[in-house]
């Protein structure tokens, strides 16, 4: 039998024997963020399609969590920084070819941008809320002018942002199993079904609820079918993506992703949904928490397996 | 100008005094390389053949550290030789998850660090400190562009090969085989 023994005298820290790079601080970002994406994205959508009325929770109500997820987000991200105090180099530079370079100024303009819509809507969570200065009540009439053009960029950014935290992974072929641009959509499906679901546990309303459930209903399968397309996609390609492909098909994180991510991340929450909409009563926490589970799960594990795979040795 | 290295794995023995030298003369942390000695052994019991090759950073044409770094703090310098300048380095690990020969680690200090040629002596006109110090002369370094340097020179006349070309980097090492 032919064999093949490598010995190398390399251990360095985070790099051997496995590269560990990136720990839990980048999947927590990644997670965040997709879900900012979905959270933008259905608020933009249903504002320019003028159902803003129609689904309160997702136009105006689960918007003013997205500045705190994003700030959640980009603590994470600092603390993964292991040079701190240059990180206002990233604001210094733009680089095209870079996608952290794209993705911090994509929330360069998304943060600030997901603040002013919070503040508009700041009275659905506190309805007594105040402006203390005047120039704030101004700075409030003055941005409730240009809604359309807000929703616009947020439709358009939270499509940007979702695909990037994919796009983030995929960019680096060094990591066969990140080396696929099935990524990027994979993690905006994944985060569109996670604002989705979030936006069913915040809303009060039966019809709203019953559309955002159809709405992950459809989401979850296209999420399926990317995974699918991703694992084919490697079994057709060149020997490190096969052998990525392996740590998800009989090697060391076949459990956790088909368990976590297929199974308690979508297939269960699919058909509670389903149930659901055909009037069995179901605690809609319980699939809004799976499906939340299961889209950090995905990027947790798409890190770690990434991580993983390699070119040499 | 183009920098490249040719390491001879027909003569390295790998006593790892490359490595050695590496860290001395660019004060790596304890614990951590810039270069490092890896050792295939490779056949079907009995015909098994066994390569010995001191490994670095690769310098690459191509180089995805150079590409992926949000700051623009990895960045090719003179004669191609790709360096990171530590006070516009985040930490953030991209160059470290684009390299594929994993040339790359954090250093104590939180700054990405890697082999940089010996800049600084080849500078002055110096070899690389590993280049210098190697017992069996297995090393050759020197500018592709000239042809009578010594990498220019041992490439025209011996076989070689880069490691994991498919990944597109195009590397400045060459391994003689």
């Amino acid at each position: 039998m032919r064999e093949e023994i490598i010995i190398s005298g390399r251990m360095n820290p985070g790099i051997d024997p496995v590269l560990t790079a990136w720990g839990w601080e980048i999947p927590v970002y990644l997670f965040l963020g997709g879900l900012a994406a979905g959270l933008l994205f259905f608020a933009g959508l249903y504002y320019l399609l003028g159902k803003a009325k129609k689904y309160p929770a997702a136009v105006r109500k689960a918007p003013v969590l997205v500045p705190v997820l994003l700030a959640l987000g980009l603590f994470a991200l600092f603390l993964d920084l292991h040079h701190k105090p240059y990180f206002w180099r990233l604001y210094t530079t733009i680089k095209l070819q870079s996608p952290m370079s794209w993705g911090a100024w994509t929330l360069m303009l998304i943060t600030p941008l997901s603040m002013i819509w919070a503040a508009l809507h700041i009275r659905e969570w506190f309805p007594n809320w105040d402006w203390k200065f005047q120039w704030l009540r101004d700075l409030e009439k003055f941005f409730s002018a240009y809604k359309k053009q807000m929703a616009w960029a947020m439709t358009i950014l939270g499509l940007i942002l979702g695909i990037y935290t994919g796009i983030l992974f995929s960019a680096f072929n060094a990591r066969p199993l990140w080396n696929t641009s099935i990524l990027g959509p994979l993690f905006l499906a994944s985060g569109l079904s996670a604002g989705s679901a979030l936006i069913m546990l915040i809303s009060n309303k039966h019809k709203e609820r019953r559309v955002f459930a159809q709405i992950d209903l459809i989401v979850i399968a296209v999420e399926f079918f990317f995974i699918i397309h991703m694992l084919m996609g490697f079994q057709a390609s060149t020997q490190v993506q096969i052998d990525a492909a392996q740590i998800f098909l009989g090697g060391p994180l076949t459990a956790p992703f088909w368990i976590f991510v297929v199974i308690l991340g979508m297939i269960v929450p699919a058909v509670l949904e389903i149930m659901e909409l055909r009037h069995f009563k179901i605690p809609v926490v319980i699939p809004v928490s799976l499906i939340l589970f299961g889209s950090f799960m995905l990027r947790w594990l798409i890190s770690n397996a990434g991580q993983l795979s390699r070119y040499l040795y | 100008m183009r920098y490249a290295m040719a390491i001879d794995t027909k003569k390295c023995v790998g006593c790892s005094d490359c490595v050695v030298a590496c860290q001395t003369e660019n004060d790596v942390p304890i614990g951590y390389c810039r270069d490092w000695v890896v050792e295939v052994t490779d056949g079907t019991y009995p015909q098994l053949e066994t390569e010995i090759r001191s490994e670095r950073c690769n310098h690459c044409d191509n180089s995805p550290c150079v590409r992926c770094c949000p700051t623009g703090a990895s960045h090719y310098a003179e004669g191609g030789i790709v360096l990171v300048t530590k006070n516009e380095c985040i930490g953030c690990g991209a160059c470290i998850q684009s390299c594929p020969y994993d040339a790359r680690y954090t250093h104590p200090d939180g700054y990405v660090d890697k082999c940089t040629f010996c800049m600084h002596r080849v500078k002055k006109g110096m070899e690389p400190a590993c280049v210098a110090v190697c017992p069996t002369k297995c090393m050759y370094f020197g500018d592709l562009d000239d042809p009578n340097s010594p990498v220019s020179k041992i490439l025209k006349t011996r076989k070689f090969k880069v490691l994991a070309p498919e990944a597109g980097t195009k590397p400045n090492v060459y391994y003689l085989i």
